[in-house]
């Protein structure tokens, strides 16, 4: 076992009393004072998370588009400096490899955005794929991030920086000085509300993070991080996405064009079998990943993510293209069947500033 | 720091037991509400289900994950506390009122097996 990692900001978590838990061989904190209630600071005044933890790799040279567009299911062709696109990086089989996000920082420079217990793995995958005038530079030891999430995002931020906030839309990020800190403002975010992830060099984010603790902020540990990002229906990697689920089984198709060449698109190409559902749970009991889905007493799927959100018990689920919305099934849970109505996994409108077309 | 309380024994799994007569009550202890965080549904066992000593009688799941209930000692359920169903969050304010069943013994010999409150306390520390 490798010794775990800690981010700059681990002190910072242990001063404020968090609970610490080891992810993706980061020592990070799942949560401060409570899950529900940090989830509902994010919902309904604003939070900000440590997650520098995530890997960020550099990708520069003339061939970068080109190469992008090899490696990754959405389309970069129309990506401007100064946006940001969502995409999947995919294995020839259509698994996914990692969902990441891709930001065009200059002409022929980009950097993707990857997810911490990925971060090797995707270096190593990307770097076996390289093709034309291409170098890849992993900078995550030297990038801290804080995502700064809520209703009250907008006006916490503005009151640190001189650019004008309210302009800059969703997907969208630029580089300001956020009190004199040299920092890449993104307008994107992993719980549904609207918000900003801040981007700066390791040896400035506790300054930031103390500057945004001393306006209010709360901080919100990965616990509320996840329920967040499940009730807004985003993907976890290695749950709703993952090696063995493609990124069309999940219902991402929006983040793939088969219109273009990629790896894995003669996979995509395929009619899937599977698909996400969302499960209302009608009886008492929380159906949690990995725990099976029956229909007709016959082993159907699996449940991804589930919880219990105030009084609704909801979960997303893997089952073949032939369930459909309203049917009921049955997950097992330890030795009952809890009856399930299958849903929209859209189970909260999502609160976005701007939404991108 | 946890709150133990002097007059409970309690086990490793961080189940306490409050003793009157035959009949043992069984609940989870303050370090153990802490450490799962807001308790948000529990699964009992039936009145008359009988159990061995560390055999599973309950899951509790905190709002991340399912954590199994282990009863401390040998006996037959005789009583379950269904307000902790209705209202799991008692077990995180309140969790040595919070309890779960209370069993007739089988054999309370087996009470010597568990932890005192300072041994708890060393336990927890």
């Amino acid at each position: 076992m490798s010794q775990l990692q800690r981010t700059p900001l681990y002190q910072s978590h242990v001063d404020l009393g968090a609970k610490i838990v080891d992810f993706a061989g980061f020592e990070m904190p799942i949560q401060y004072t409570s899950i529900i209630e940090e989830h509902d600071a994010v919902r309904t005044t604003v939070g900000m998370f440590d997650v520098s933890h995530m890997g960020e790799l550099i990708i520069k040279g003339s061939d970068a588009l080109d190469y992008l567009e090899h490696v990754c299911t959405n389309g970069l062709a129309s990506l401007e400096v100064g946006q940001v696109r969502y995409s999947f990086l995919c294995y020839d089989h259509g698994g996914v490899v990692d969902d990441i996000l891709v930001y065009r920082f200059a002409e022929s420079t980009y950097c993707l955005v990857v997810n911490a217990s990925n971060i090797e793995k995707d270096e190593a995958w990307l770097r076996s794929h390289l093709r034309g005038d291409v170098t890849i530079e992993n900078v995550s030891d030297k990038t801290a991030e804080i995502a700064l999430q809520g209703p009250l995002a907008e006006s916490i931020l503005q009151t640190l920086t001189d650019t004008d906030l309210s302009s800059l839309g969703f997907f969208r990020f630029l580089w300001a000085p956020v009190a004199e800190i040299h920092c890449l403002i993104s307008r994107t975010g992993y719980t549904g509300e609207d918000g900003f992830e801040l981007y700066v060099p390791s040896e400035n984010v506790t300054t930031l993070w103390n500057l945004l603790l001393a306006k209010g902020v709360t901080p919100i540990g990965l616990g509320a991080r996840d329920t967040l990002r499940f009730e807004a229906s985003l993907p976890l990697y290695g749950q709703e996405i993952s090696d063995s689920i493609t990124p069309l089984e999940a219902g991402f198709k929006k983040f793939v064009d088969l219109d273009k060449s990629f790896i894995g698109q003669a996979a995509l190409l395929k009619p899937r079998a599977r698909k996400l559902i969302g499960l209302d749970i009608l009886d008492r009991g929380i159906a949690r990943a990995t725990y099976p889905v029956f229909q007709d007493e016959l082993e159907i799927g699996f449940v991804t993510t589930g919880y219990k959100l105030g009084e609704r018990t909801i979960a997303l689920a893997l089952v073949p293209t032939t369930v459909e919305r309203g049917m009921t099934v049955q997950v097992a849970m330890r030795e009952k069947r809890l009856n399930a109505q299958v849903v929209s996994t859209k189970f909260k409108q999502k609160a976005y500033k701007k939404q991108e077309a | 720091m946890s709150d133990i309380r002097n007059d409970l024994k309690y086990s490793k799994e961080h189940e306490w037991i409050r003793v009157e007569g035959n009949v043992g009550t069984i609940g989870i202890s303050d370090f153990a509400q802490h450490e799962l965080g807001e308790i948000v549904y529990v699964e009992l066992p039936a009145v008359g289900d009988s159990f061995k000593a560390n055999a599973l009688f309950g899951t509790v799941e905190s709002v991340k994950a399912a954590s199994d209930l282990f009863i401390p000692v040998s006996g037959t359920v005789i009583e379950l506390n269904h307000g902790v169903e209705d209202a799991p969050d008692t077990i995180n304010s309140t969790p040595y009122d919070a309890w779960m069943i209370k069993v007739e013994m089988d054999d309370a010999s087996e009470l010597d097996q568990l932890m005192s409150a300072d041994e708890y306390k060393a336990h927890t520390s």
